[in-house]
């Protein structure tokens, strides 16, 4: 480049041949004399640039300004979810010191971020009433295909049973995870009134290859599972483990995992202090019991609290390193390296801000937005809301005749607001329904809008 | 040179769980209207009973100056490379994370933007992420990719999957059981490969760090499903052979993967899909100067050539005269391996720093980390005790790899010391013990984006570490001193019976 580049330091010309000297060459293409001639790369990478920080700023906030202005967020969930970020939480995350570290390989001089993790670890089980919680996967999806493998690995069985109402996406991750591990993915009817998981099919659908027995609560079509209890003996009498899936701004007002007979906890922890992001980086929930055969199985990174060697001093380090893939290699029990540190250093500063009555207030009103929004919806002309008949966190299905799914979102879109999820290709049986979501993001305002938009759109 | 004496911070730290008193609050959720609480009543009325919470969660009740205290007060307890002196830690690429990466990538055009948003309210979303997949698969010279794996090793699942996909296509997925991998390969490679149902076949290294032909002649046949390799390798070395070794590898019908992770010294240099390879993934935390985290998000995509661009993951991004849409028209696709479209906020730093760079730049950067990296071994091999084995008079790529094994016999000073001896300097440990062919290997990757200010401060601290050990062994194996903490009781925090990893458990645990 014509002039040096603020990120490459010894690009300035004196430096660049004072370093070239010193180890005794000429050109800088001595140093690729291995790389064979025929694979040398002659062209220029058609890549745009070099921009400088404003014409960058410029460049690429245009590109992200082309992304449509709503009135107020999304009416959508299904496994990520429009929830305040504090401001604390943003500020400590963006700290260098966290930002800019690697893995805390070396204990002595990352304490911090190890005293971070340990503690996000400590605060998800207290959430959802486990006593191991791991340092974080990649996302929900993920995680379900690591509980699949984890239930095999202990059962030495290969079936999981999961419901028939889950996200689509979530299901063809599993598949990915469970699927060359010999693991046969098994759906498990619903009760078409109330959408519970038909306990009778369940327990028609197990046998003695069932490792696992999955269920979501809240489910992905928002309604609470209540046969919890029922659901959790008949794994336990397969001796199948019993894995639930969570959203962790329910367990303010909801009974978690733990307290119903939860061998394994997963979920989505985005809402805990992490933005949407289009999606990602999201926060892969991994917690199980304090049985030493699990934790040996657990995927994923573990900080624990020890002790230093010189003094009585407590301090954090990466423990049972030997089940991960930098020291067991192949025997590793999952491949998993680089993880989602950081969203889970925002949920350890969101759930300390929060505290136990701040998730217990978030949860109660946002289960108070979503039931107000329920009745004004369900009293619309043509329009039905919830289909089920279960109670409702904060997401519940509108069903609309008269009138596609596509053409109210579009009606919607042309007045700034973002209906629900269409589900009528992921549940072609539901009709024309739409998964819609409310949190405490939606004021009674933004709800009346999207009540009185819908009239609007109905009416045509 | 004079080092300097630096004093890591050391708060005595409580946990959070120790802070706090009954009743205090970090956050304020907002409230709900009088009206609306009027319309639906008691809302703990309506769960189903046996759902409702009975217990609080046992979090901390802690206000937000506690809160905010408490973790700049443990950010402080940590080292990172805007906030340290160098990161020099090999495999790793630890360069420089520009500012305005982090900028832009706390727009709310781009926070606030939920993944199932109707494709025409998000066309700027789908406009980056599409110029970011065509300036990836430049780098590599690939066909085709996907965004959606969340990390390098996810992209290494993802990319096994693809060729499992490709052999089961042409009806070969039970004879072809074996992914061959050297013997300097990252741990991700065999636990990847292991993961998608394949044995693993190790191949020896030859004494210039790269694959042992002969070897990999004897391994190969029918049943070989295909190859996992870094080029560099993780001595730092090119290895020259590589157009054989795809050949050895494709004649018997296998498939050739390219690990990404050593991409940061070939960029504009040469390209994998020049080289041979059929499917590759990128790190963008390491190439691409997206943070670490400490530890993640990362981000990687997966670049591959046609041949296996039908097996892709869905949904595709394609672009129709300047309108961009999500496809899944795929149907022999692998379907998903991320519940959305990947790590997408990290996918925007990765493309401003595409950007910031541009073609151009991105081959003086490999070209800067390639004379870095040479210029700090060069200088590291002639100290006492140090060596650079493997590839005797071959240059070095982005990274070298050091042998302190002299040293430890002439001292018993370990490379494990020297590590945590440089921590004492502010300079942050090599890698250590990998790759597992070098004995007591001090893996040095320095990138790019450090002065030679830092790289001699680096050498200089090596330097004296060399002769203390000569000197007085003791006072490196002792180290490290000036951190927040000293050497650690790992057997404790491993062993059944002292085993914590959750404040929960350490409540129960005897004082």
């Amino acid at each position: 480049m014509e002039k040096p580049h603020p990120y490459l330091p010894n690009s300035a010309p004196d430096v660049k041949e004072k370093m070239m000297d010193d180890i005794g060459i000429k050109s800088i293409d001595e140093l690729y004399s291995d790389v064979p001639e025929e694979l040398l790369y002659t062209g220029t990478l058609d890549i745009p640039g070099p921009y400088t920080e404003w014409e960058v700023r410029r460049e690429v906030s245009g590109i992200l300004e082309k992304n449509t202005s709503l009135l107020c967020p999304p009416f959508l969930g299904g496994g990520v979810w429009p929830h305040y970020v504090p401001v604390v939480v943003d500020e400590i995350i963006h700290r260098a010191e966290f930002l800019t570290s690697y893995t805390p390989y070396q204990p002595e001089i990352t304490q911090g971020m190890l005293q971070v993790i340990f503690e996000y670890q400590s605060l998800l089980c207290e959430l959802v009433g486990m006593e191991v919680g791991n340092a974080s996967m990649y996302d929900w999806a993920s995680a379900l295909g690591e509980a699949a493998r984890m239930t095999s690995r202990l059962t030495r069985k290969s079936t999981f049973l999961v419901p028939s109402i889950i996200s689509p996406s979530r299901l063809a991750v599993l598949k990915s995870y469970a699927e060359p591990a010999g693991i046969k993915t098994v759906q498990v009817d619903y009760d078409k009134t109330t959408g519970l998981l038909d306990v009778e099919d369940l327990k028609e659908n197990m046998d003695d290859d069932t490792a696992g027995v999955y269920i979501e609560n809240p489910s992905y079509l928002g309604f609470i599972e209540e046969n919890v209890e029922d659901i959790a003996e008949v794994a336990h009498d397969s001796k199948a483990l019993f894995v639930v899936g969570v959203d962790p701004i329910s367990l303010g007002l909801i009974k978690p995992p733990g307290e119903y007979g939860a061998d394994l906890v997963i979920g989505e922890g985005q809402p805990l202090g992490n933005h949407m992001n289009y999606g990602g980086p999201l926060l892969g929930l991994f917690a199980c019991k304090s049985d030493p055969k699990m934790i040996r199985q657990m995927p994923g990174r573990l900080i624990g609290l020890t002790e230093a060697l010189d003094r009585p001093k407590r301090g954090f380090t990466m423990t049972l390193q030997t089940r991960e893939q930098h020291i067991r290699r192949e025997k590793a029990t999952s491949n998993i390296c680089s993880n989602q540190a950081l969203c889970a250093a925002a949920g350890a500063v969101y759930l300390s801000l929060m505290g136990p009555q701040g998730m217990k207030e978030l949860s109660e009103v946002v289960a108070s937005r979503a039931r107000y929004a329920i009745r004004r919806i369900n009293n619309l002309p043509g329009v039905r809301a919830p289909i089920f008949s279960s109670f409702h966190f904060k997401e519940f299905t509108v069903r609309f005749s008269g009138i596609t799914v596509e053409e109210v979102n579009r009606g919607l879109l042309d007045r700034q607001l973002h209906g629900g999820k269409s589900l009528v290709n992921e549940f072609p049986d539901l009709d024309e329904t739409a998964l819609y979501c409310v949190t405490e993001l939606h004021t009674k305002k933004d709800i009346d809008l999207l009540v009185s938009s819908l009239a609007e759109v109905l009416e045509g | 040179m004079t080092l300097r004496k630096y004093r890591q911070a050391d708060w005595e730290e409580p946990l959070i769980f120790e802070l706090g008193r009954e009743d205090r609050v970090g956050f304020d959720v907002p409230s709900l209207e009088p009206e609306l609480i009027d319309a639906v009543a008691d809302i703990t009325e309506f769960v189903p009973s046996g759902m409702l919470r009975t217990k609080p969660a046992g979090l901390p009740e802690v206000s937000e100056i506690e809160v905010l205290r408490h973790f700049i007060h443990l950010s402080q307890m940590n080292y990172g490379v805007s906030s340290g002196i160098i990161y020099p830690l090999g495999s790793c690429t630890m360069k420089y994370n520009p500012v305005v990466n982090e900028v832009l990538a706390g727009h709310p055009k781009m926070t606030e933007v939920h993944p199932e948003q109707d494709e025409s309210s998000v066309q700027g979303m789908l406009e980056f992420l599409y110029k970011l997949k065509s300036g990836f698969l430049e780098v590599t010279g690939m066909d085709d990719g996907t965004l959606q794996p969340a990390a390098g090793a996810h992209g290494e699942y993802t990319g096994i999957l693809l060729i499992r996909a490709y052999h089961e296509d042409h009806g070969e997925l039970d004879s072809r059981t074996e992914i061959i991998i050297p013997d300097s390969a990252h741990g991700t490679n065999p636990a990847s490969a292991i993961m998608a149902g394949y044995k693993t076949v190790e191949v020896p290294s030859n004494e210039d760090g790269g694959v042992d032909l002969g070897a990999l002649k004897s391994v190969v046949g029918p049943q070989t499903a295909g190859l996992m390799l870094t080029n560099p390798n993780t001595l730092g070395i090119f290895d020259e052979n590589i157009a054989e070794i795809a050949a050895i590898i494709h004649e018997v019908g296998g498939l050739m993967y390219y690990d990404g992770a050593n991409l940061n010294a070939v960029m504009g240099k040469c390209r994998p899909g020049d080289m041979g390879f059929d499917v590759v993934h990128v790190n963008l935390h390491k190439t691409f100067s997206t943070p670490h985290g400490g530890g993640g998000p990362g981000s990687g995509p997966v670049g591959v050539k046609a041949l296996l661009a039908d097996y892709l993951p869905v949904p595709d991004i394609v672009e129709s005269d300047g309108i961009y849409s999500l496809s899944y028209d795929k149907p022999k696709t692998i379907g998903k391996v991320h519940g959305y479209h990947g790590n997408t906020n990290v996918m925007l730093k990765a493309y401003t720093y595409m950007l910031s760079l541009g073609g151009e730049g991105l081959k003086e950067a490999s070209e800067l980390a390639v004379l870095n990296s040479n210029y700090v071994a060069y200088k590291l091999k002639e100290l006492r005790g140090l060596s650079l084995p493997f590839g005797e008079g071959k240059w070095r790529m982005h990274e070298a790899v050091l042998s302190a094994a002299e040293m430890e016999a002439d001292t018993g000073v370990r490379a494990l010391n020297v590590s945590k001896k440089l921590l004492d300097y502010g300079i942050h440990a090599p890698t250590t013990y990998f790759p597992l062919i070098v004995p007591e290997a001090l893996m040095v990757e320095p990138t790019e984006t450090e002065p030679i200010e830092a790289l001699d401060e680096f050498i200089e601290a090596v330097k004296e570490i060399s002769e203390l050990a000569y000197s007085d062994p003791e006072e490196v194996m002792n180290a490290p001193k000036n951190t927040t903490i000293g050497k650690l009781d790992e057997a404790k925090a491993a062993h059944p019976k002292t085993i914590c990893l959750s404040w929960r458990t350490y409540c129960t645990m005897a004082p």
